[in-house]
């Protein structure tokens, strides 16, 4: 009887264990789903999540004939005292051609602020194709009391659009960027000690 | 202290399979499976009050358009007068406290922990559960995740009192829309419930695979043993999830973290993400345990083995694996493509045929048998009406298309309380009539119970299902008031609430009854279709059973 009852809870703990590092690795993963979902994002352009894209693999794409519509569309949230708008409001690109958007934005307050532009594209099937080989909203951007800056964005549509049954029809899309005031303390002071 | 231990010492020892510790040391420290089981069961009752009152405060004030009560009841919970959005938010207080009290402290106590513990032992043949004290801990760590809950209730949660985020906590309501103690108190009071879902999970899956009496093979177990396997499972696998997800809803609040805000480069949708990814498994959670003890109780009331077994066991297997892959059916108005709802509509559409299989299955026990229409019997019935009903509109809903017009009105609701409310509520009923003489060795009044049954099931009914009307007229769910065209189905509906409240009350006044003048009943009290374990012991079982361990064959 002693031998049987060691050998159960031997085996009880056993089970135990094996369901408590089940339930660690769900904890695990469930934490792990924040880097994946980005990942996720960005390798199927799900949510209209753009691409980034280097020099040289920009260098090797094709300009087609077909012309797209690109609108910009700018958001500033009303924590940030920032104005900011697109130079333009649409620009007409041939797919697979490079093209440069300026976006403006102005810092209304008299204090340096620090903002970061998050992005996507509508149609949302549209992200994957979306390629940017620069982009302010890459890094954050400081500006003093006052400054106006002229915000590039180097970008293109890759022609496997024209391939994609779901998005061949796509005539037009709209790039939205929506600057937020960066809680980045660090960058903050830098521009602080500029001013 | 010392005392105590010494008790328990002597109590290893004693050959009285009957003798029971005193009152404190029996309720408060208790590791016996069945006194624990009793103490979910309690706890569930008392949280289902809770529960119910706030829905019959919410039917109150929807009986009619406009505002009634509303304003009046946040004064209260203000201290000074209220104002509109104040009222407002009072609303989404009710809500979400309605919620989550019924699907974590009061369904989930009830199955899991009050008929799991309780018969999941017996039915197997075990003596106790694997680790009864980790069994306290799992009781005792809801105590104080309902007081949390309850509790949010009165500090402030952002435009009023509580928090107002709806069950599902989405951020950015429950993050930048909530500043104040309540949301934070309502997350931790969700992570202790979770944290004793996983300790209760662990238990029932050790104990099931490692403590089955000799003989009795996986492919012999009884169905509801099945069913609390696999809910353990499901458990298991997502509770830890949530826990994630909620985690970060606190970094997010207080730590600055940006996990949710897309300001700092976070997601709002990966939220809805993570929580329905438990979601999803957490209604199969609710109603799993619910499928076990209908076999049971359609076989004994049939006289005939259950249809099926095995076809009947990995039914509930397939329903938990596929519950994990259908999740984001609950989102299909976050902007998905085509092709990612086509996969969730179609993946949704599967479960209904394990669970078809289950409802033919108990089609055809019944086919045949030699049936009586005793109260467990006829609950068990009801379950099986109401669940095809919101079966059947889940099957609607599941399409991406139609969910587009449908998402978060009243068909959703009426949706998931025939499921739940009616579906979990009436297994719980069922079961509770089934063993509540084997609990407490009395039997209650069948008069009662019939009546009990018929004005419940004639309440929900018109209590729930005009609000599919409503959701089909485009109301939507979760607001305090409505337009004219809606008050007619809304005070039907608030009607049918006063029908099912009758219906409660006769109930506590049949267990009532049960305890002054029950009959007092013998082992087996329902005769020969009744075959598992728990009918071969006396009738309320002994405090310590099976001590030699019994076989199978």
């Amino acid at each position: 009887m002693a031998t049987m009852q060691t050998s159960l809870s031997g085996r009880n703990r056993r089970s135990a264990i094996m369901a408590g590092l089940l339930g660690l690795g769900m904890l695990g993963l469930g934490f792990a789903a924040v880097p994946l979902y980005e990942v996720f994002c960005r390798v199927t352009g799900y949510a209209g999540t753009t691409q980034r894209v280097g020099e040289e693999q920009a260098a090797t794409v094709q300009a087609t004939s077909k012309v797209m519509s690109i609108r910009f569309d700018s958001n500033v949230n009303s924590a940030l005292p920032w104005s900011f708008k697109p130079e333009q409001a649409v620009d007409h690109v041939t797919v697979g051609a490079r093209d440069m958007a300026i976006f403006i934005a102005t810092n209304n307050s008299d204090e340096p602020v620090v903002g970061t532009a998050t992005f996507n594209v509508t149609p949302l099937l549209a992200g994957q194709y979306f390629n940017k080989i620069q982009c302010f909203c890459f890094s954050e951007q400081l500006l003093k009391p006052g400054q106006t800056m002229r915000m590039p964005v180097l970008y293109y549509v890759d022609p496997a659009i024209l391939d994609d049954p779901e998005t061949k029809d796509i005539k037009e899309i709209t790039l939205s960027y929506t600057f937020y005031r960066s809680t980045d303390e660090q960058a903050l002071d830098a521009g602080k000690g500029d001013s | 202290m010392t005392t105590i231990t010494a008790d328990g010492h002597i109590d290893d020892h004693a050959h009285d399979a009957d003798h029971k510790p005193a009152f404190f040391q029996r309720w408060f420290m208790s590791t016996n499976h069945k006194d624990i089981g009793t103490l979910y069961l309690i706890f569930a009752i008392v949280a289902g009050i809770i529960g119910g009152a706030i829905s019959g405060l919410m039917r109150l004030e929807l009986a009619e358009p406009g505002i009634q009560y509303l304003q009046a009841w946040a004064s209260i919970s203000n201290g000074s007068e209220a104002s509109l959005d104040q009222a407002y938010h009072l609303w989404n207080v009710l809500i979400t406290a309605h919620g989550l009290i019924m699907v974590f402290f009061m369904v989930m106590p009830a199955m899991i922990g009050g008929f799991g513990n309780w018969f999941v032992p017996l039915m197997i043949g075990a003596p106790d559960m694997a680790f009864p004290r980790m069994n306290n801990v799992s009781f005792w760590l809801l105590v104080p995740a309902l007081l949390l809950l309850l509790g949010s209730s009165f500090v402030p949660g952002g435009t009023g009192n509580g928090a107002g985020t709806g069950w599902t906590v989405y951020a950015p309501l429950s993050t930048s829309g909530s500043i104040g103690p309540a949301v934070d108190m309502a997350i931790l009071s969700l992570h202790l419930a979770g944290a004793s879902s996983i300790l209760g999970a662990i238990n029932f899956i050790t104990t099931i695979f490692n403590m089955r009496a000799p003989g009795m093979t996986l492919h012999k177990m009884p169905l509801f043993v099945w069913s609390v396997l696999v809910t353990a499972f499901l458990l298991l696998l997502s509770l830890p999830v949530l826990a994630a997800a909620i985690t970060m809803l606190l970094t997010d609040r207080n730590f600055g973290t940006t996990f949710y805000d897309a300001a700092g480069g976070g997601d709002p949708v990966l939220y809805q993400h993570l929580f329905w990814f438990f979601g999803h498994p957490e209604v199969y959670i609710m109603i799993l345990p619910g499928f076990g003890m209908i076999s049971h109780i359609i076989s004994t009331f049939s006289r005939k083995p259950i249809f099926g077994y095995l076809g009947m066991a990995y039914a509930m297997v397939a329903i938990g694996v596929v519950g994990f892959v259908v999740w984001a059916h609950h989102m299909f108005t976050t902007s998905m493509s085509v092709n990612v709802k086509m996969y969730f509509t179609a993946a949704t559409m599967v479960i209904a045929v394990p669970t078809g299989i289950k409802i033919f299955s108990w089609i055809a026990t019944m086919w045949g048998g030699s049936m009586t229409f005793k109260t467990p019997m006829i609950w068990a019935l009801g379950f099986i009406f109401m669940f095809t009903i919101g079966g059947v509109t889940g099957v609607v809903l599941a399409n991406g298309g139609i969910d587009d017009n449908l998402h978060d009105t009243y068909y959703v609701v009426a949706h998931f309380h025939y499921v739940l409310s009616l579906g979990a509520v009436f297994s719980i009923f069922a079961g509770f009539y089934y063993w509540f003489p084997k609990m407490s060795g009395r039997m209650y009044s069948e008069l009662l119970g019939q009546l009990h049954f018929w004005i419940f099931f004639i309440g929900v009914n018109i209590l729930f299902f005009p609000q599919h009307f409503l959701g089909q007229q485009g109301m939507p769910r979760r607001y305090a008031d409505y337009p004219e065209q809606f008050a007619y189905w809304n005070q039907i509906s608030s009607i049918g609430y006063a029908v099912m409240l009758v219906g409660v009350l006769i109930f506590f006044v049949n267990i009532a009854y049960a305890f002054v003048a029950g009959r007092r009943v013998e082992g087996n009290y329902w005769g020969e279709g009744a075959t598992t374990l728990e009918w071969t012991l006396s009738s309320p079982p002994p405090f310590h059973q099976f001590e030699t361990l019994p076989q199978i064959k």
